[in-house]
C-alpha cells in the first residue's frame, strides 16, 4: 500500500504526457524542426515553473511528507558524459520519437510497437552497464 | 470545459501540470525521473551477474517501476476515456515536410504508420528502426544519468550545469538525425 501513492503520480504523469501529444513521434520532429512552440511550451514552462518551485521549497526548507530532507537531482561535474550521453540519446529520440516516459504512455495508449523501442532500450542500458567501465566518465 | 478537457491539452496547462508531479514525487521524498528503471529492469532480469552497474537494491526501486505502472494507466485512460480522436495538429509545414519523405497519413494518429505500423510483420524497416531507436536512447540515457525529465526539467530547474549540457547533447543528437540521417532513411 505504501506505492500506492506513486501509482497516483504516474497516472497524472501518464495523462499529462498523453493529453499534451509529447509521446507523438510527429511533435518531436516538429520540434527539431522549430515549427511549432508547443514543445518548448510544455519543457519550459515546466523547466521555469519547478525552478520557482525549488527555489521556495528551499528557502522555507520544506520537508518531505516524512519530515525528511528533500532530496534535490543533483548531478557530478563533468562534460563528457553528459554530452556524449545526451547526443547518443538525443539521436535515438528523433528517430523514434520517444524518451522513456512516453514509451510506457504508448504501451498504455495502445501503440504496441513501441515494446521493440522497450526492449531496445534495456538492451542499450546492458550494453552501457558492460560498456561502462571503459566509457570515458 | 468538457471539450477543453477531451481536446489536447495546450502546453500553459501541460507545463504547470509536469511541475505540480514533481512537486508531489519531491514531498513524498523522490524525485521525477523514469530512465533510471531501465537499469532496475535488466538488474531485475539477473543483470548482475554480467555487470555490477547492475548490482543495487531491487526494493529500493520498487516504487519506480509502481510509477512506470501509473504512467501506462495514464496512457490507458487517456486514449479511451479523455479523448474524441487521437489526431495531431502539426504545423502544415512540418506536414508538408513529412509528406515530401514519403509520410503518409501524417497527424492522423500520434505515430507514423511507415515506422510504428507492424501489422503483416513485413515492416523491417520499422522494426530496425524502433530498435536501434530504443538501444540509442537506453544507452546514451544511463550514460547521460538521466532523460528528458530527470536532466531536461529537474535537473535545468534545480540549476545543475551537468544538466543543460545533457540538454543540449539531446538538441544536437535530435537536429543531426531530423535533418541529416532521417532524410537518408527515408
Amino acid at each position: 500500500m505504501k506505492y500506492l501513492k506513486f501509482l497516483f503520480t504516474g497516472v497524472l504523469f501518464g495523462i499529462v504526457l498523453a493529453k499534451s501529444e509529447v509521446f507523438s513521434w510527429y511533435r518531436i520532429y516538429e520540434m527539431f524542426r522549430f515549427q511549432s512552440f508547443h514543445m518548448y511550451g510544455v519543457m519550459g514552462s515546466a523547466m521555469l515553473l519547478s525552478m520557482l518551485m525549488i527555489w521556495w521549497l528551499k528557502k522555507r526548507k520544506q520537508k518531505t511528507v516524512y519530515g525528511t530532507e528533500i532530496s534535490f537531482n543533483e548531478y557530478k561535474k563533468g562534460i563528457i558524459p553528459y554530452l556524449m550521453g545526451g547526443i547518443i540519446y538525443g539521436l535515438g529520440w528523433g528517430l523514434s520519437g520517444a524518451c522513456p516516459g512516453p514509451i510506457y504512455v504508448m504501451i498504455g495508449y495502445g501503440y504496441f510497437a513501441i515494446i521493440i523501442v522497450l526492449f531496445g532500450a534495456l538492451l542499450g542500458t546492458l550494453l552501457y552497464g558492460i560498456l561502462r567501465s571503459k566509457l570515458p566518465h | 470545459m468538457t471539450d477543453f478537457i477531451m481536446n489536447p491539452w495546450p502546453w500553459y496547462v501541460a507545463g504547470p501540470l509536469i511541475t505540480m508531479v514533481m512537486f508531489l514525487q519531491l514531498y513524498l521524498g523522490k524525485k521525477l525521473g523514469v530512465s533510471s528503471n531501465f537499469q532496475t529492469m535488466c538488474s531485475a532480469a539477473g543483470a548482475h551477474r554480467i555487470a555490477d552497474y547492475f548490482r543495487i537494491d531491487l526494493k529500493a526501486k520498487i516504487w519506480g517501476i509502481v510509477f512506470i505502472i501509473g504512467i501506462i494507466l495514464g496512457g490507458f485512460i487517456s486514449a479511451r476515456y479523455l479523448s474524441y480522436d487521437h489526431r495531431v495538429e502539426l504545423n502544415p509545414k512540418t506536414e508538408t515536410a513529412l509528406s515530401q519523405l514519403g509520410f503518409e497519413q501524417v497527424g492522423t494518429s500520434h505515430v507514423p504508420p511507415e515506422i510504428y505500423d507492424l501489422r503483416g510483420g513485413k515492416n523491417f524497416k520499422g522494426i530496425a528502426i524502433l530498435l536501434i531507436g530504443g538501444i540509442l536512447v537506453g544507452f546514451g540515457a544511463r550514460y547521460a544519468n538521466g532523460c528528458t525529465s530527470g536532466h531536461a526539467i529537474s535537473g535545468t530547474a534545480n540549476l545543475q550545469i551537468p544538466s543543460f549540457i545533457a540538454l543540449a547533447g539531446f538538441f544536437i543528437g535530435g537536429l543531426v538525425m531530423v535533418y541529416f540521417i532521417l532524410p537518408l532513411i527515408f
